[in-house]
């Protein structure tokens, strides 16, 4: 049976209102089901289930209900929604799904929560320092939160992530203990890793070998924090992992495992094959996780002076296309005919029978383009990308 | 015969055992709509959920399974229970936020399909009448 303190007995009796009392019945059921002793103070969230697409009218009412007189208590943000809020018309939304998806953000705004739909919290303000604990829902941006930041959270899904935003709390289990956080088996990974795909690749490799099992990655001689994030994204989609430790690059300490397995290029060039349906790309699309600053510049510059020939998605959080707006980035992709997506991406918007073949340079885009909208994928870096949609 | 599990989600039911060697996906695998379970291949494709006590492994699949179970229960096409041999969040959090009488831990393979079944989640205990 877990502890409660006054306070939180008395939320979960409703004595701070329905949505509280709906919540903590969440959040103290799970911690008993999982031999949680306690809950524990949460320092932010990041909710999934924001797309109408995946919620429907049930969610949408769900919300709503909470709504009624549920506030936020920490720092909460949102995944990615079915469309840009602001630009919807342009990506060609119907006018009835875009009416709804409002209607969901509208129900998330009124309980306090920042209306940024974004997968990369952690470029918009929402990163807590190492350490802390947090409920994050979206399995990229949960494996990055404790490989890469530090930070401690089980894999939350939509009502549960909403649960520990409403009350601040979430229960002790999994991932929030250190004996839960020690790597259970070490990769050695045998041949260089370069470029986005490269990791994408190796994410897809380890995911597939070892599953969720927390790995301790040895031979990756340097990787900046967007190859980590593209990593994150494959290795969750592939492996269901909410954590890894990566020798000499990322901050948690960790006992050594004896089982060991190790990755060879031909492995990785596999994988790369696995990922390519050789198609005629009819959308291409870049951002998969959101894109960073640096990785914005780094596309503008591309297509700077070029035009695309074929419809391409670049896709970013809102604060993140502001900034660089402000540096001329977006302008000089706009010129270029390349629509800027932001609070949205491939994965999640309403686009199933609009495209035939998605080129991308995310694995974790690949596996759902592939499973979701039914989509032939080429999965290619970057410069390929650009150089292929351009000529 | 009286089993005894976990309390994963309050209430008591009581219905007609429908089950499944598989695990479900509420998210793509059971159309909300009709309560019929979608996913190709599957041991029940073609079968109704709505108002039985169903019974499976496990479930799998996305984290949205959680609002597509609630949404089932919008529309009364929701199972009357759920009994599982082990819980996971996304099934639990589900019957919790629907209101689903679930039951885990129980010994699933002595419960035939067709089989009248009571579900007192409270007590953690399962009935096969």
């Amino acid at each position: 049976m877990m502890k409660l303190t006054k306070e939180e007995q008395e939320m979960l009796e409703g004595k701070h209102g329905n949505a509280v009392k709906q919540s903590m019945d969440i959040l103290v059921s799970l911690g008993e089901i999982f031999g949680a002793k306690r809950l524990i103070d949460v320092t932010s969230v990041q909710i999934a289930g924001v797309s109408y697409h995946n919620l429907g009218d049930a969610g949408l009412d769900y919300l709503a209900d909470l709504a009624k007189d549920g506030k936020v208590r920490v720092l909460t943000t949102l995944n990615p929604a079915g469309m840009d809020m602001e630009n919807w018309k342009t990506l060609g939304i119907p006018e009835d799904f875009a009416e709804k998806q409002i209607k969901v953000i509208d129900a998330f705004k009124r309980m306090g929560v920042t209306a940024t739909c974004t997968c990369t919290p952690y470029y918009v303000g929402n990163k807590p320092e190492f350490g802390k604990h947090v409920a994050w829902a979206e399995s990229s941006a949960v494996c990055y939160a404790n490989s890469v930041l530090g930070l401690k959270t089980n894999r939350e899904g939509g009502p549960s992530a909403l649960a520990s935003a409403l009350t601040g709390k979430t229960p002790e289990f999994g991932m929030h203990l250190m004996e839960n956080r020690q790597a259970q088996v070490i990769v050695n990974v045998e041949t260089r890793m370069f470029t986005i795909t490269d990791f994408g690749a190796l994410g897809y490799v380890i995911g597939k070998k070892i599953g969720n099992k927390i790995a301790l990655i040895r031979g990756i001689r340097e990787a900046n924090t967007e190859q980590l994030k593209s990593f994150c994204a494959s290795i969750a989609t592939y492996g269901g992992t909410a954590l890894f430790h990566m020798e000499g690059i990322t901050p948690n300490s960790t006992t050594i495992p004896k089982e060991s397995v190790s990755v060879s290029k031909s492995e990785i060039d596999k994988a790369k094959e696995e990922l390519n349906d050789h198609d005629e790309p009819d959308i291409y699309s870049i951002g998969c996780p959101h894109l960073s600053l640096r990785e914005i510049e780094d596309v503008a510059r591309r297509l700077d002076g070029k035009r695309v020939k074929k419809e391409m998605w670049i896709c970013v959080a809102r604060p993140i296309k502001k900034r660089a707006e402000e540096k001329g980035f977006i302008k000089m992709i706009e010129d270029s005919g390349a629509k800027i997506a932001c609070d949205t991406c491939m994965v999640v918007a309403p686009i199933k029978g609009r495209f035939k073949c998605l080129a991308t340079d995310s694995a974790k885009g690949c596996f759902y383009g592939r499973g979701k909208n039914s989509f032939r994928v080429v999965f290619k870096d970057i410069p390929k990308l650009i150089e292929e949609a351009t000529s | 015969m009286i089993m005894k599990g976990r309390k994963v989600a309050k209430g008591t039911a009581e219905g007609e055992a429908l089950v499944s060697a598989d695990g479900i996906s509420f998210y793509g695998g059971v159309e909300p709509e009709t309560g019929k379970v979608t996913e190709k291949g599957h041991p029940l494709e073609g079968q109704c959920v709505r108002g039985k006590v169903l019974v499976f492994p496990t479930g799998k699949g996305s984290t949205v399974g959680s609002y597509a179970l609630y949404d089932m229960m919008k529309r009364g096409n929701a199972p009357a229970a759920i009994i599982n041999k082990e819980i996971e969040t996304i099934v639990a959090v589900g019957a919790i936020i629907s209101e689903i009488p679930c039951v885990d831990q129980i010994d699933i393979e002595k419960i035939k399909n067709g089989d009248r079944v009571k579900v007192d989640a409270d007590e953690g205990t399962v009935e096969v009448v």
